[in-house]
């Protein structure tokens, strides 16, 4: 009792400490993301690269890498916008499957109506691709496609084609499989976090809606997914996030080359190329920054709803 | 009255037995999508080069010792190399992010000073952004450092990882009650003996979840690697990976290719299929409150 007082005023001291725990992470932040952060905003601004064996620049050039990132080439196509489409293309293909199952999947499994069996079972299966290398995942895909694979020994041998399907050279089926590929790698994770978020709902709320009449239908409708929103719109937006990063998928899939015709060149493998294999910082700089005001925007609304489900 | 109630019902009881049945149906399909792929890697990882060009097979052979064998001591890709140069980086960034992160959420948690709000709030911000969108700096940075081709840029980083942080914050909030704070503080106990001693042995489970999640996500993770790595004896397993692909393929031993790629696969799939009743349940733990 006697020591109440004394730990009060001790209290204060104990700030310091405060920020002793904390200074690695921001110290370790500055070096190792901010100065970078800054650096690639810098960078973007200025004319440097190699051009075979002559270093040209840095020379500051103002916005003259924006300008020539969305100036037509030739062709009339403006290739950053293509990427960023097919960036798109990509994600919507294989995010809006993997959305709807995983609500549908998390329905399922805490339906105590349907009292599904075996969902440990279930729930490590289709967990399990979330944890495989991604690019390890993408390459037996490749092996499992190619002109000499067991899939297009097995199309064969069903009689379902006559000569060798070559997957690599069509536009429809290189995206299909990244599709497929991020659906996979994803829809476990989502369906386990939606499962979270309709335990989470108060019981009561469905036995209420049951009392009253409603039919499963309604009950989804009516009172799962508007309770289930804040988490569904914080799935939907990390997704996205996780879609603007889309690389090793189709990176290792098509040999860095977004073949067929780059239709599946996605905008970090344009990065990525400009980084690595011409090393022209500007440009490169000035598709980071774009990417970064994207991100921005959309790490803004997570915050958000983060923040929000707090109160 | 009683006539018509009781044929409801059982209309009722059929409903849900053929809802059943269909939920059953696109559980076991999606099951299959998720196996098969992992099947035939296994079941391909088992036969010889020349077997595998005759076609489509389900059942087993007898040649993943010889394909093992080979893929092992494959001249230009030297798989047992990158796995240790993987393990060595996805140890150490996760140790250091599950440290430092439990450190930092344990700062924020357990004192009051002036900042802390505002540094919550930024680490908060700056969850989400990816990596690739600083690659450009970082790349020039680590060049200026002399950083290529070392294991530094691709561990240290790990000491600020605000998802682990995010996590370790939540989880204190449910378990870590301040009156044991106090207490340790009245018996003379340090900070930072508090911490390690008194805090540390607390968060265990949901240390060994993050230690897991952050080893899996640095052993998985090309993008930086294949910019900073390119010497062969510094390259990661998902570097190989890739170089697999951009070989010239018809010439290789499919045997081969199949076990690199399981070899790739296998360390974290082990640790899954031990602890994934503890894993599946850390996805949801910290992360998003219901």
């Amino acid at each position: 009792m006697k020591r109440l007082p004394v730990r009060k005023s001790k209290g204060i001291s104990y700030a310091k400490w405060g920020y002793i725990f904390i200074a690695p992470f921001f110290i370790t932040y500055a070096i190792f993301v901010l100065y970078p952060q800054m650096l690639t905003i810098y960078n973007s601004f200025f004319e440097n690269y190699r051009s075979g064996l002559k270093q040209v620049g840095p020379n500051f050039v103002g916005l003259e890498n924006y300008v020539k990132l969305f100036t037509p080439d030739k062709n009339g196509t403006i290739d950053i916008l293509k990427y960023a489409g097919n960036t798109v293309i990509l994600w919507v293909g294989g995010a809006i499957p993997q959305i709807t199952i995983a609500l549908l999947l998390a329905i399922f499994f805490t339906s105590y109506r349907l009292k599904i069996r075996g969902q440990q079972f279930f729930k490590t299966v289709i967990y399990m691709p979330n944890l495989i290398m991604a690019s390890a995942f993408s390459m037996l895909f490749y092996t499992l496609f190619s002109p000499v694979g067991p899939i297009n020994a097995l199309l064969t041998d069903w009689g379902m084609i006559d000569a060798t399907l070559d997957f690599f050279s069509q536009k429809i089926t290189v995206r299909g499989m990244i599709m497929l590929m991020n659906f996979l790698l994803w829809f476990g994770n989502t369906t386990i976090l939606l499962m979270a978020g309709i335990m989470g709902i108060d019981q009561n709320m469905f036995e209420a809606a049951q009392i009253d009449g409603a039919n499963s239908v309604q009950v989804f409708f009516r009172v799962t997914l508007p309770l289930l929103m804040p988490i569904l719109v914080y799935t939907i937006i990390t997704a996205l996030i996780g879609g603007l990063q889309m690389f090793d998928v189709p990176q290792v899939l098509t040999n860095g080359g977004g073949t067929p015709n780059r239709t599946s060149m996605t905008l970090i493998m344009f990065l990525n190329n400009y980084l690595k294999t011409s090393k022209n910082y500007g440009m490169a700089g000035a598709i980071s920054v774009i990417i970064f005001i994207i991100t921005g925007i959309l790490s803004l609304i997570v915050y958000r709803s983060l923040t929000k489900q707090d109160n | 009255m009683t006539h018509t109630n009781s044929s409801d019902s059982r209309k009722a009881r059929m409903m849900l037995q053929a809802s059943r049945a269909v939920v059953y149906a696109i559980l076991i399909f999606l099951s299959f999508l998720c196996l098969f792929s992992f099947y035939m890697l296994i079941v391909n990882s088992t036969r010889s080069n020349a077997d595998l060009q005759g076609g489509f097979r389900l059942a087993f052979s007898d040649q993943f010792f010889v394909n093992l064998y080979n893929a092992w001591t494959d001249a230009s890709i030297d798989i047992p190399r990158g796995m240790l140069n993987s393990f060595i980086i996805a140890a150490s960034s996760a140790v250091l992010s599950t440290y430092f992160s439990a450190l930092t959420a344990y700062g924020i948690h357990a004192y009051n000073f002036k900042l802390k709000k505002a540094a919550f709030t930024f680490i908060m911000a700056i969850m989400v952004i990816p990596n690739q969108v600083y690659a450009v700096g970082f790349y020039q940075m680590c060049v200026r450092l002399g950083w290529t081709n070392s294991y530094i840029p691709l561990i240290l980083p790990g000491i600020a990882a605000p998802v682990v942080f995010f996590y370790m914050k939540q989880y204190m909030e449910s378990v870590l009650p301040m009156e044991i704070v106090d207490a340790a503080r009245v018996d003379g106990s340090g900070e930072f003996y508090t911490f390690n001693r008194i805090i540390l042995p607390m968060l265990k489970p949901a240390l060994a979840v993050q230690l897991i999640f952050s080893f899996v996500q640095s052993w998985n993770n090309y993008f930086l690697p294949a910019l900073l790595l390119d010497k062969a004896e510094m390259k990661t397993v998902p570097i190989m990976i890739a170089q697999l692909r951009s070989a010239d393929y018809s010439k290789f031993d499919m045997g081969k290719v199949y076990m690199f790629i399981l070899l790739a696969i296998l360390p974290v799939m082990i640790v899954y299929f031990c602890l994934s009743k503890f894993i599946i349940k850390g996805v949801t733990a910290g992360s998003v409150k219901g």
